[in-house]
């Protein structure tokens, strides 16, 4: 005998099917009004064709896509080295503003100080402060190329975001967890490595991702020091022009190249929650 | 002869508040020895300084006649050779039920990966978990995770279990699976220290019961002698609030 739905839950899946064709017929036609509507005030507007001149003109994108694409490479270098070292020292902040012996205290410390300043201080600022006023002090062995320093900069600021991100991650961790993996005979360090940072890493994968997203675009603004990256590329060929449209590239370029993080943080975060409301932890 | 494993005159306190008072216990090899007593009474922070979780305040604890509360013991090396396991089955999520069991062999005792994942596998066998070996632990039952957690303490060779209330966030179905495997490892001559409220538990597996009242050993023996003939008030009151709950 094969199992037969009741015409009770017939009749309840007949609905559900019915409110979700409902659900998406409104979000269609109210997105299409949306649009129109959007349509019609930009292109009613009385600096409408003007406003399409400068930042919309294909003869210009297409001129300025090579310098702006290999502008972007520059960005593409800059971040993933920066990504690198931001995880490394984030990381190696979090480790000791965690650490709980009293001989560390100057570590705690120091570490906490570094991330309550970083944390503060403008991006721009930590920019201009680290790209001129180094090269400024004419110490022969630092390299004053505006790259590096840019790169130093955005390590900064964002190994302090990320060191809070971590941090939380580890504080997160049952204190049990630990304890356990110490009863084993595991040592403070194989405990670090092994129990507790798998797991802080595990809790904290979203908001890290964000953060890393977050810089990948904020590698623009290494341009300000005179870097040649994708913006200041756009800033160059604008200047020849005196047309925009190669900023726009520019910003089309850096949305590209930060959608396949943030779609990946998404689905992350997503597979996180079910896996969590699997666990009944909800 | 001294035992293979000796508390003397143990003190133990946090703060204003002493836990632990003058508590002497001797373990012999092969011995299994059940702590009993009230919510409170000391038998958690006991295991605790047993493996060095906890700092004594005062008292000497030796291990095969070595003295591991010296200052300046290898404390991990010590933990090595004890295994505990905790109320809470503290099991590492990230780790499969295999992985959970090889860490500390791996890590602690430098057995390589192979040869301690044939070992986890031919314990998990022998308590019939051999289909959860490369689960993660959040997929099992409460009373599997427990066993889990004791094979992982016990997959080191441990000179002494440390078994802390086991059993007590399981219900009766799985508390049995838990206790039969418990007796097992005894009968395979491991030399265990449990804390338990199973009093039907403790009277047959314990060759020495001890009755910790207000952070002192109040009264000590045979299971018999101690359950059956109490000599103290405290210990009659004790066990018949028990018997009252329906734990004798
Ligand atoms: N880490 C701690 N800090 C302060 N007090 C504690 C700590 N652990 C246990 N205690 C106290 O020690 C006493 C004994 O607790 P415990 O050893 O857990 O007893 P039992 O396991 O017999 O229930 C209790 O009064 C408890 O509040
Ligand atoms: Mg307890």
């Amino acid at each position: 005998m094969t199992y037969q739905p009741s015409a009770l839950q017939l009749q309840r899946e007949a609905a559900k099917r019915r409110a979700s064709r409902r659900s998406t017929l409104i979000a269609l036609s109210s997105t299409l009004a949306v649009g129109f509507l959007l349509v019609l005030v930009i292109t009613g507007a009385q600096g409408y064709e003007m406003v399409k001149n400068s930042f919309f003109n294909w003869h210009y994108a297409k001129q300025a896509m090579p310098s702006v694409f290999h502008g972007l490479l520059l960005n593409l270098r800059v971040l993933i080295i920066a990504e690198f070292f931001v995880l490394l020292l984030g990381l190696l902040i979090a480790i000791a503003r965690t650490t709980t012996s009293p001989v560390l205290y100057p570590v705690r410390l120091v570490a906490t100080i570094y991330t309550d300043l970083f944390r503060g201080l403008p991006l721009l600022l930590v920019l201009l402060l680290v790209g001129l006023g180094i090269p400024g002090l004419r110490i022969s062995w630092i390299p004053n190329s505006a790259v590096v320093l840019g790169t130093v900069a955005l390590v900064l600021t964002y190994s302090a975001y990320v060191a809070e991100v971590i941090r939380a991650g580890i504080e997160g961790v049952n204190p049990t967890q630990r304890q356990a993996a110490r009863a084993l005979g595991l040592t403070q360090s194989q405990t670090l490595e092994h129990v507790v940072l798998p797991q802080a890493f595990r809790n904290v994968t979203p908001p890290l991702l964000n953060d890393l997203v977050s810089l990948q675009k904020d590698s623009g603004l290494i341009s300000v020091l005179g870097a040649v990256d994708a913006i200041r590329a756009a800033g160059i060929q604008t200047a020849q022009s005196f047309n925009f449209t190669p900023y726009l590239v520019a910003g089309a370029l850096f949305v590209l190249l930060t959608i396949p993080l943030t779609r990946f943080t998404d689905w992350l975060t997503r597979k996180q929650d079910a896996r969590q409301r699997a666990q009944g932890q909800w | 002869m001294s035992a293979l494993f000796e508390i003397k005159n143990l003190r133990k306190s946090f703060g204003e508040n002493l836990v632990l008072d003058d508590v002497s216990i001797d373990f012999p090899a092969q011995s299994a020895t059940v702590i009993i007593g009230a919510s409170g009474s000391g038998k958690s922070t006991l295991m605790r300084c047993m493996n060095l979780l906890e700092e004594l305040n005062d008292g000497q604890i030796n291990l095969d006649g070595i003295d591991i509360s010296a200052y300046g013991t290898d404390i991990d090396s010590v933990r090595g050779q004890i295994g505990s396991v905790f109320q809470a089955f503290n099991l590492f999520p990230h780790l499969t039920v295999v992985d959970n069991i090889t860490l500390a062999p791996r890590l602690v005792h430098g057995v390589k990966k192979d040869v301690a994942d044939k070992n986890a596998r031919a314990l998990l066998q022998r308590f019939g978990l051999a289909d959860k070996a490369d689960e993660f632990p959040n997929l099992l039952s409460g009373g599997q995770q427990q066993r889990v957690a004791i094979i992982r303490a016990v997959a080191t060779n441990p000179k002494l279990l440390l078994l802390d209330e086991v059993t007590s966030a399981l219900d009766p179905v799985l508390i049995a699976e838990v206790l039969t495997l418990i007796s097992e490892l005894k009968r395979e001559g491991m030399t265990m220290v449990i804390a338990t409220h199973e009093m039907g538990f403790a009277k047959k597996i314990a060759d020495s019961v001890v009755f910790l009242h207000k952070g002192r050993v109040h009264e000590s023996g045979t299971p018999d002698a101690i359950f059956g003939s109490p000599k103290t008030q405290e210990l009659k009151d004790f066990l018949s609030a028990l018997h009252q709950a329906g734990r004798l």
